[in-house]
């Protein structure tokens, strides 16, 4: 008769107690299941399709610790670090972009670790603080995907060159990401700046915006509109490419020749772990050879160039295409130079043909 | 009953407004925590620097007078506006035909126009592209326009938003009083003086409602100009730069605030409109039956075929997208691409989790929405807190899901929260997206809710019964049409929901949807498309069971729509 005459406080009550029992189910299932097996929680900008692999082989070598990803582009995973800052989920990356781990760093979520092994890494995929504050696993670069269906249509000729690109033939028909919103854009923008010299390469950008049909929010976008023959040409990620080619997309990529602008897929620990002798076993994993040989089977470019194999797609020198890449400018400079962009090329909003 | 009742005569009055009061004062309770400590972390990132300092509007005025940024603004105004005029009118025309028309086979058309909400967002944009970008078999349809720009905006989120306006639309035009048309009749009113004087005015909530949505969803909504929209620069895309392009949450969060204008707006407009409102089913209404008018359910045909053709064309060419080998260059029809080869293992996994997602965010989305809807409409105290109520009911629909995720990430992660126990956990997905898509379920409900009569309150009153009976006995069943949808409209938006939970997901509760979306960014968009159709289909087989459940409980509660 009470609850009769009170049915919302009743509904109210069984509401908040629902509510109540969801988040006591999921703070169970926050607990460790099995004690004896550590699980570490990694961040990975890693593409999907690689992630198996990796996991395997690392718990194979190491049987009591286990893998737990959390997937997403490179964008949103570092969104998602620097947002969960104050109180890190993560306990390692593995496979984010370099350039991301030193924007981490600048809030100190990075802590300094020499995996064994170490010296056997390229020294350019080793951070320079000594201990280490990341290594890194392979380099990817920025690339032209060209529609050879698509070219021959339109009669154009196939560009060998960024400088290629400016020509007025080519009017309207490349697609590029906007470094605003993608990193592989904003790569290809401080390749250039860093390959050419400010002037010059703001001169490039300039000629090329007159041929720009649109800027995308993704990295990867140009890549597949070319493959799809949305477009004929396309600055995108040599990765994306290839793999597109390997799917029967009438695709060629064209390895500029003055030099390509590049970045890696790092590795670091996260400030803060609860587990620290499980993530540095994850550290030491990653500048494994083992590790190397799974890396080269999708990118030339490895930590340890002796154990580097050509890879289908890519040139056998590409090695020799990486510009000069100063991280530390790059991080440096990365706001201004946006800004720049943005003053420059972002206004034209008028789709050109 | 009544002896019950009359047992303590005196002290049901305060019983009752207590708990009218308690129940309003718990949803304000609820919505401190989901909705307006998660926007009060965003606040903060928009008004302080990194080291906390104090920086004040420096952000928003540095915003506004940016030429680049004020043209973001204008497009947003002219793409918002010329989708809503269009998705409504469209709505409109489609919800009269269900409702007023003698048009067989209104069920079907009912479901059709639920498909783009089943569609994750990818397929609307792959569609289109398929349809009418440089290889698209329709390209001759846009006269030369280009795709990537405002008309490849429009188109996408006309098609997305059309659900969300034939929901609250068809919700408005169900519930007739018959006398009224009769009434009309009698006196020899033309059809089109009794369309102008009858029909608009009882609907005119619903319109009015189902424009402030579209326009809110519109301008707030990423998911369309992203992948269609080349470089036509809106607000939302301007969010997505500075948050995912450049990490720049001070500066997301400062164009964050600027859409709740927007919000605010609609809280007025709504607020103005409900004013203007009577109540269409009087207690002593009756059922309308439209008669039979060859013409009228002629036309209605017409244009029913016509707008189930398009949205069937959409769906129709990403379901084919998802059986090609490669488009354009080898269209051999393949099963290949439903074996998910690239992301073995976790395919099935994310699959449940997301059946999970929807299935609890339906559930408890749809008591609370219609538990708080109801005590915000006919509730008789508390002016001040029903009020206050209704406008957290309108915000998030102002809120870009991504910058929701953000708040929630903020202000859930908090080392010193003891909320944070939630986070990466189901539980907390489930209580984001009931938020994020609360409005419209709400509006949808007050809708239903406010063509209920006053006097079926007094009555109640009077005859000394408490509030649930009246709930049980008369406004359930009258209501549960609109519940039922609400329902499944909160199951299809948590299946597939992606913005606002990107940030909050876990090893074990990734989502089908995000697994879809990086598919589509590695590449691998036929794989995209294909988990894109398995997630429809389920949806689907959820319409069908969800049609079987509908169908039991209309036939025992629905008695007085036939009497």
């Amino acid at each position: 008769m009470f609850i009769k005459h009170r049915p919302h406080l009743a509904l109210a009550a069984v509401a908040l107690s629902l509510l109540a029992a969801c988040g006591k189910k999921s703070a169970e299932e926050a607990a460790p299941a099995v004690a004896e097996k550590t699980s570490l929680v990694v961040y990975t900008a890693f593409e999907p399709e690689q992630l198996p692999a990796f996991k395997q082989a690392f718990e194979a070598a190491n049987p009591n610790i286990g893998i737990d990803w959390v997937r997403d582009s490179t964008g949103v995973i570092t969104a998602r670090l620097l947002a969960e800052k104050d109180n890190p989920r993560a306990d390692a990356v593995w496979g984010l972009a370099a350039s991301s781990l030193l924007l981490l760093d600048n809030y100190k979520l990075l802590e300094a670790y020499a995996p064994q092994g170490v010296e056997k890494l390229d020294p350019r995929f080793v951070d320079s603080h000594t201990p280490p504050l990341w290594t890194a696993a392979d380099a990817y670069e920025a690339a032209i995907c060209v529609n050879t269906e698509e070219l021959k249509k339109k009669n154009l000729p196939m560009p060998a060159s960024w400088a290629d690109l400016t020509k007025p033939v080519y009017k309207g028909y490349v697609v590029m990401p906007n470094p605003n919103s993608s990193g592989t854009g904003f790569l290809a923008v401080a390749g250039w700046l860093q390959m050419m010299g400010e002037d010059k390469a703001w001169e490039y950008m300039n000629a090329l915006d007159a041929n720009i049909a649109r800027y995308t929010h993704s990295g990867s976008k140009p890549c597949k509109e070319v493959a799809t023959g949305e477009v004929p040409v396309g600055i995108s990620l040599g990765y994306t490419g290839v793999k597109q080619k390997a799917k029967g997309a009438p695709v060629e990529i064209v390895f500029a020749s003055e030099g390509l602008g590049w970045d890696m897929e790092a590795q670091a620990i996260i400030a803060g772990t609860k587990k620290p002798e499980a993530v540095r076993k994850l550290m030491d994993f990653a500048v494994s050879e083992t590790a190397n040989k799974l890396y080269n089977q999708a990118y030339p470019m490895i930590g340890i160039p002796a154990l580097a194999q050509p890879v289908s797609g890519y040139p056998a020198d590409i090695a020799s295409k990486y510009a000069k890449n100063d991280f530390a400018w790059v991080a440096g400079n990365r706001e201004r130079v946006l800004a720049e962009w943005q003053k420059r090329y972002s206004s034209k909003t008028e789709p050109k043909t | 009953m009544s002896s019950l009742a009359l047992n303590l005569p005196r002290w049901r009055p305060l019983w009752q407004g207590l708990s009218d009061r308690g129940l309003l004062l718990f949803a304000l309770a609820l919505a401190v925590p989901t909705l307006l400590l998660p926007l009060g972390t965003l606040v903060e990132h928009a008004f302080f620097d990194d080291s906390g300092r104090w920086v004040g509007f420096a952000r928003f005025l540095g915003y506004l007078a940016d030429p680049a940024l004020q043209r973001s603004l204008r497009n947003s105004l002219w793409v918002s506006t010329v989708s809503t005029l269009i998705s409504v009118t469209l709505a409109f025309l489609a919800a009269y035909s269900v409702s007023r028309t003698l048009l067989p086979g209104r069920g079907l058309l009912r479901l059709v126009l639920f498909l783009p909400l089943m569609a994750p967002s990818l397929m609307p944009g792959l569609a289109l592209v398929y349809w009418f970008g440089e290889q698209g078999l329709a390209k001759g349809l846009l006269f030369g326009a280009e795709l990537y720009g405002p008309v490849g905006i429009v188109i996408g989120s006309v098609f997305w938003t059309l659900p969300l306006a034939f929901l609250i639309l068809s919700t408005a035009f169900a519930n007739a009083d018959g006398r009224l048309f009769e009434a009309a009749r009698v006196l020899g009113a033309s059809p089109f003086r009794v369309f102008r004087t009858v029909t608009l005015p009882s609907v005119r909530y619903g319109l009015i409602g189902s424009a402030v949505v579209v326009f809110t969803q519109v301008f707030t909504d990423f998911g369309v100009p992203k992948v269609i929209g080349g470089q036509y620069n809106v607000l939302p895309t301007d969010i997505y730069k500075q948050v995912i392009g450049q990490h720049n949450f001070g500066m997301g969060s400062a164009i964050s605030l600027v859409l709740i204008l927007p919000a605010l707006l609609s809280f007025a407009v709504d607020r103005w409109s409900a004013s203007k409102q009577s109540a269409a089913l009087g207690a002593r209404a009756t059922r309308y039956t439209p008669p039979p008018d060859r013409l009228r359910d002629g036309l209605a045909g017409v244009y029913a075929l016509l707008l189930s053709a398009a949205v069937l064309a959409v769906m129709g060419m990403a379901v084919y997208a998802s059986l090609v080998s490669y488009w354009p260059y080898n269209l051999t029809l393949t099963l290949d691409n439903y074996r998910f080869e690239s992301v073995p293992g976790t395919g099935w996994r994310a699959f449940r989790n997301s059946l999970e997602l929807a299935f609890h965010t339906a559930c408890f989305g749809t008591v609370l929405v219609f538990l708080f809807a109801y005590f915000t409409e006919k509730g008789r105290k508390g002016v001040l807190l029903r009020n206050a109520f209704r406008l957290f009911a309108m915000l998030p629909l102002a809120i870009p899901g991504l910058v929701l995720g953000l708040g929630y990430v903020f202000y859930f992660n908090a080392p010193g929260n003891p909320l944070n126990v939630l986070y990466g956990g189901m539980s907390l997905l489930v209580i984001c997206t009931v938020v994020h898509f609360y409005s419209v379920v709400h509006m949808t409900a007050a809708t239903a809710i406010n063509q209920l009569d006053r006097e079926f309150e007094a009555a109640n009153a009077m005859l000394g019964a408490p509030a649930w009976r009246l709930l049980r006995k008369v406004t359930l069943p009258v209501c549960l049409p609109a519940i039922l949808d609400i329902w499944f409209y909160l199951f299809v938006n948590g299946i597939r929901t992606v913005s606002a939970v990107i940030f909050l997901y876990a090893t074990d509760t990734t989502l089908a949807s995000v697994a879809s979306l990086n598919l589509d960014d590695s590449g691998e968009t036929a794989e995209a498309c294909a988990m894109a159709v398995l997630i429809v289909l389920a949806c689907l087989l959820v319409r069908l069971l969800h049609w079987l459940v509908s169908k039991f409980l209309l036939a025992r509660l629905q008695h007085w729509r036939h009497s």
